[in-house]
């Protein structure tokens, strides 16, 4: 079934910016399912949801299914250390069996970029990327988005710097598309050693300290650095990364502006990000993941091939 | 005594006795009787017409993987020689990284010899540099020579201790047989699947850096030039590659250079959508790199022009990007990419494409045949390098299947490949 976004949602650098807004429009309504004391409309009532999950995640899956329930679909979780990829089956073989079992949609995260678009190629089935590799994870990307629209309404000229571990990053990359696709100025900050080496040319800027990226910022998008990175050599330590790159409260103190920051989760408090500015009141961290349900809802009921217009008669139950 | 073989009224060029002529080629007894000028039919010979089409020395692929013993199930010895014949080639250079490894006379031995049963192109071995192809201990040279080895190599991955490439280029001059190099710096390279550039960092696939390649090949050229070996470099896919060989032949040091086919027709943008066709390892580059590996083979810094011919198994290519493995299979489509890219804008003329695709190649690692002298092995490639065709992969001879060429539309076809005076292909 193909509705207003295509088959699939794979990425948002497949996306127009008007589905980008659509997506962002439609989540507004469903939004509201979720402030209700009974959080379920019956839109995506008879539809089978299959969440592949290759690599763990917690809030992802967890969004996700909330979002399906939400919208009263059937859904089956599978993790990869209970499924066939642990006795060698690849991922072409799972996707026959998913088609052979008739499922409308699946959602998959998996730890190789291009996945989601080698699933989707092969079934029938809508696919949801959740995440593939260092490629992109689009409804993370599209949440900021929602985010940063409900603090600044329109993103046109709005000034936007990812900070961390751009290398390794799919969000990076989702709000790299989105960001730029909505006329927002998108710049990456972090040790040259975690930017990829050609990101200029994906028209962003790139500021080598944090102290730059802050005085030019009108909000920061600040990724986790994980801890391997420190091993394979990318960084010499945690703790000179959060001497030199982290997002302190004593940094955006000297800000020319309030700037708003956000964090996809999970936060290693004290590396990237202090705790009082994670919990501090510019922070829309727990916003991002009110919008991730929402935007995932958008993203079902556009897949399944609802109608934008209907996205507020979806709201009442009536689709 | 075989029936004699009479290509009749061709054109001949030979870039080895400088020829480019309208005329005959007579091959008896497996070798080349007479060439040139109008020859009169000896009695019971067959004659072929082959007026209107080139007539060359049998072209020879020095960097082929033919996977026996070992995958058989993905190519053997006798398929892939079929399909080297099926792309006009006469003679190719089976790599060593076969599983076990050619690094003894025994399967150096096996592998000639199942060359020669199945009786398309002939079949050279190489043998590893090193046992086991891990690197530590050099294998023995001298045995496999005398069991049919014409170079070594432990391609598919670097010889990493500069010591030992030392030795080996030092070793290696008493067999006067050429090293070759899988120029690939593992530390910068390791994880990656495609060129680092633009096209890696919107897949968000790690990427390799041309670096990776060049830091072996200024590494090989330098040691090259205190051993006196004559170092090959493999498969160089960079400008800076290019450069460096530059730099190393002007200063008259022992050292020949090979590109691929791939690496001279396409851009890392076929990667595109995640194509694992177009995965291969050094990775396609950008256009800048295309244009300097053509240039150097036009201005005869890059001496051979070669396939990397590396089946797999479908299944194998259909999987995530970047656990796919590397390669493509190259001798049934090279001289169309060659004759299309090179020869059809005018980057090198037709004498030089078949003097890079075959006397060089004969010369460059000693074997027989680049040449259609009198009393040469009869091996002769007829082509045709205007012809057009569609590259159907079902249509192969090797058992392999995955190309990133599929649908595309060549000029230049082999239509007849005769080994030892034998035709062993002969296109419909």
């Amino acid at each position: 079934m193909a509705g207003p976004l295509g088959k699939d949602l794979l990425g948002l650098a497949p996306l127009s910016a008007e589905q980008i807004r659509l997506v962002l429009d439609t989540a507004i309504p469903f939004r509201e399912i979720s402030e209700r004391a009974i959080k379920k409309v019956p839109t995506l009532r008879g539809a089978t949801i299959v969440n592949l999950f290759f690599e763990a995640s917690t809030r992802t899956r967890i969004s996700f299914e909330f979002a399906e329930k939400r919208l009263s679909a059937d859904t089956v979780n599978v993790a990869a250390a209970q499924s066939s990829v642990s006795k060698g089956e690849t991922l072409v073989d799972t996707a026959r069996n998913l088609e052979a079992m008739k499922i409308d949609m699946v959602v998959i995260r998996h730890p190789a970029s291009g996945a989601a678009q080698f699933l989707a190629e092969r079934i029938e089935s809508n696919v949801i990327n959740a995440g593939d590799g260092t490629n992109e994870h689009p409804t993370q990307g599209l949440l900021d988005l929602m985010t940063l629209r409900d603090k600044f309404g329109e993103l046109a000229g709005r000034k936007i710097c990812i900070v961390g571990d751009v290398l390794h990053s799919r969000v990076a990359r989702s709000n790299i598309w989105g960001l730029t696709k909505l006329g927002a100025d998108v710049a990456v900050c972090g040790p040259r050693s975690l930017l990829p080496n050609a990101i200029e040319e994906m028209g962003v800027t790139v500021f080598n300290r944090i102290e730059e990226a802050i005085e030019w910022a009108d909000a920061l998008n600040v990724l986790r650095l994980q801890l391997e990175r420190m091993q394979a050599g990318y960084i010499p330590s945690l703790r000179e990364y959060n001497r030199v790159f982290g997002v302190t409260s004593a940094r955006l103190d000297k800000a020319p502006r309030d700037i708003v920051i956000l964090h996809p989760g999970p936060m290693n408090r004290g590396v990237e990000i202090d705790s009082d500015v994670a919990d501090g009141p510019h922070s829309v961290i727990l916003d991002q993941v009110t919008n991730g349900v929402a935007v995932r809802m958008a993203a079902l009921y556009l897949l399944a091939g609802g109608k934008p217009e209907l996205a507020e008669a979806a709201k009442k139950g009536a689709p | 005594m075989s029936r004699d073989l009479l290509l009749k009224g061709g054109r001949i060029v030979d870039p080895s006795q400088g020829l480019d002529t309208i005329g005959d080629v007579l091959l008896r007894d497996g070798k080349v009787e007479a060439c040139g000028g109008a020859i009169g039919t000896p009695d019971g010979a067959e004659v072929v017409d082959v007026s209107g089409l080139v007539v060359a020395p049998g072209l020879i692929d020095v960097h082929v993987h033919l996977r026996e013993p070992g995958r058989e199930d993905v190519e053997t010895v006798a398929t892939g020689a079929h399909s080297a014949v099926a792309g006009g080639f006469t003679g190719v250079c089976a790599m060593p990284n076969t599983k076990p490894v050619t690094d003894n006379q025994a399967t150096v031995g096996f592998v000639k010899r199942q060359g020669e049963t199945a009786g398309f192109a002939r079949v050279y071995p190489y043998g590893a540099i090193s046992l086991g192809q891990k690197g530590e201990t050099l294998a023995e040279f001298g045995e496999m020579v005398a069991a049919g080895a014409v170079a070594f190599s432990d391609d598919g991955k670097p010889v990493e201790s500069a010591h030992l490439m030392r030795t080996a280029l030092e070793y290696a001059r008493a067999f006067n047989v050429p090293v070759a190099e899988h120029c690939e710096d593992m530390t910068l390279a390791r994880g990656g699947s495609m060129n680092e550039g633009l096209m890696s960092a919107k897949l968000g696939l790690k990427g390799i850096p041309a670096e990776a390649e060049e830091i072996y090949v200024i590494r090989d050229i330098l040691l090259a030039k205190r051993t006196g070996g004559h170092i090959h470099l493999c498969h160089l896919s960079t400008k800076g590659s290019v450069e460096l060989v530059r730099w190393g032949k002007e200063r008259g040091i022992n050292v020949t250079a090979e590109v691929c086919s791939h690496h001279i027709s396409l851009t890392e943008a076929a990667v595109e959508g995640y194509n694992t066709n177009a995965k291969m390892n050094p990775p396609l580059r950008t256009q800048e790199d295309v244009e300097a590996l053509q240039q150097g083979v036009a201005d005869g810094t890059i001496d051979l022009l070669v396939t990397d011919h590396a089946p797999h198994h479908y299944d194998e290519k259909e999987r995530e990007f970047a656990d796919a493995p590397n390669g493509i299979v190259g001798l049934e489509t090279a001289l169309g990419v060659n004759c299309t890219y090179l020869l059809k804008p005018g980057i090198i003329s037709l004498a030089q494409m078949i003097d890079a695709m075959s006397c060089k190649p004969a010369k460059v690692f000693h074997l027989p045949g680049g040449t259609l002298a009198r009393g040469s092995v009869g091996d002769v490639t007829v082509f045709d390098p205007a012809r057009t065709w569609t590259c159907d992969p079902k249509q192969f001879k090797s058992k392999g299947r995955n190309t990133p060429y599929g649908g595309h539309t060549f000029n230049g076809q082999a239509l007849l490949t005769v080994v030892g005076g034998r035709v062993v292909y002969r296109a419909n």
